[in-house]
């Protein structure tokens, strides 16, 4: 099976700035109602931006193969 | 791809001009008061954080500063300075300073006090600035709560500045007491909506039951 990589947001240490959304190239994160920032998994490609970006430090970059995750960054 | 440049990408102008015409006429200070009550308002009403996410001047600025010019030493945050605590505390402390600041005012207000032109930096570093005041024919205690309030935007900028300095660009997003709090409003107004659907749910769940058990009686 192909793996992927996504972001994944740690809701609960998210401060909801929207750094994230301004830096991901392809839309694919966005903050939900100004509580935490929320990442589409359909669009989503992992490059990394966002987590790069992320003052809270509370976006993961990890890769998916099928049930399993293996933590990257 | 360049990302297309709005008019609200340039709000950083207006921070840095802000914090600049502080230095030549301390009442230009009262102008901060939107950074206070537009943020506010917006999650009150919007229920989300747009301020921050578009129209934060002095986050735009770290951003430039940062990220454009290279300043930001781009470590990532300590752990407990993102944690709850750390961020509540920080917004508690800060209220509390600014209530502080409020009061300050309004014994200049009351005559009880004499105008200090001075402006306190970090909440501790008391510096002089009375070439940023002119007199008016406007109360003392006008002046004295743009002193208060200048005083509490600098602080604040400062932190911002040694936290970009250290940290990521943004970082000071992190225990911004404007977000923390904009983030509170967010997260109660939610809880509220979620409270009242559970609550219309209940009370159909309660009709429905009723017109069974009318049914049953018949």
């Amino acid at each position: 099976m192909k793996k992927r990589k996504k972001a994944f947001v740690d809701s609960c240490y998210c401060v909801a700035c929207g750094c994230c959304e301004k830096e991901c190239p392809i839309g694919a994160i966005n903050v939900h109602k100004g509580i935490s920032a929320t990442v589409n998994f359909e669009t989503c490609v992992g490059c990394g931006k966002c987590s790069k970006e992320c003052p809270a430090c509370v976006i993961e970059i990890r890769e998916v193969n099928g049930e399993k995750e293996k933590t990257l960054v | 791809m360049k990302k297309k440049k709005h008019w609200y990408d340039y709000l950083w102008i207006m921070s840095l001009a802000y914090l600049v015409l502080g230095f030549f006429n301390i009442l230009f200070a009262w102008a901060g008061l939107l950074c206070f009550f537009i943020p506010m308002l917006m999650s009150m009403f919007k229920g989300s954080k747009t301020y921050c996410n578009k129209y934060c001047g002095r986050g735009q600025l770290f951003g430039i500063l940062g990220g454009k010019l290279g300043l930001s030493g781009n470590r990532n945050i300590f752990k407990w300075m993102r944690s709850k605590w750390f961020r509540y505390g920080f917004l508690a402390f800060f209220f509390a300073m600014f209530f502080l600041m409020i009061w300050n005012t309004w014994l200049v207000f009351s005559g009880a006090n004499e105008l200090k032109q001075a402006v306190q930096l970090l909440w501790t570093f008391k510096l002089p600035w009375n070439w940023a005041y002119h007199g008016t024919i406007i109360h003392d205690g006008v002046a004295q709560f743009s002193f208060g309030f200048y005083s509490i935007m600098l602080t604040s900028t400062v932190l911002g500045l040694v936290t970009m300095l250290l940290f990521k660009a943004r970082s000071w997003c992190v225990y911004c007491p404007m977000g923390t709090m904009t983030q509170l409003i967010c997260k109660v107004k939610i809880n509220r909506i979620k409270y009242k659907t559970r609550k219309v749910l209940h009370s159909i769940q309660f009709l429905t039951w009723m017109r069974t058990l009318r049914v049953f009686n018949k």
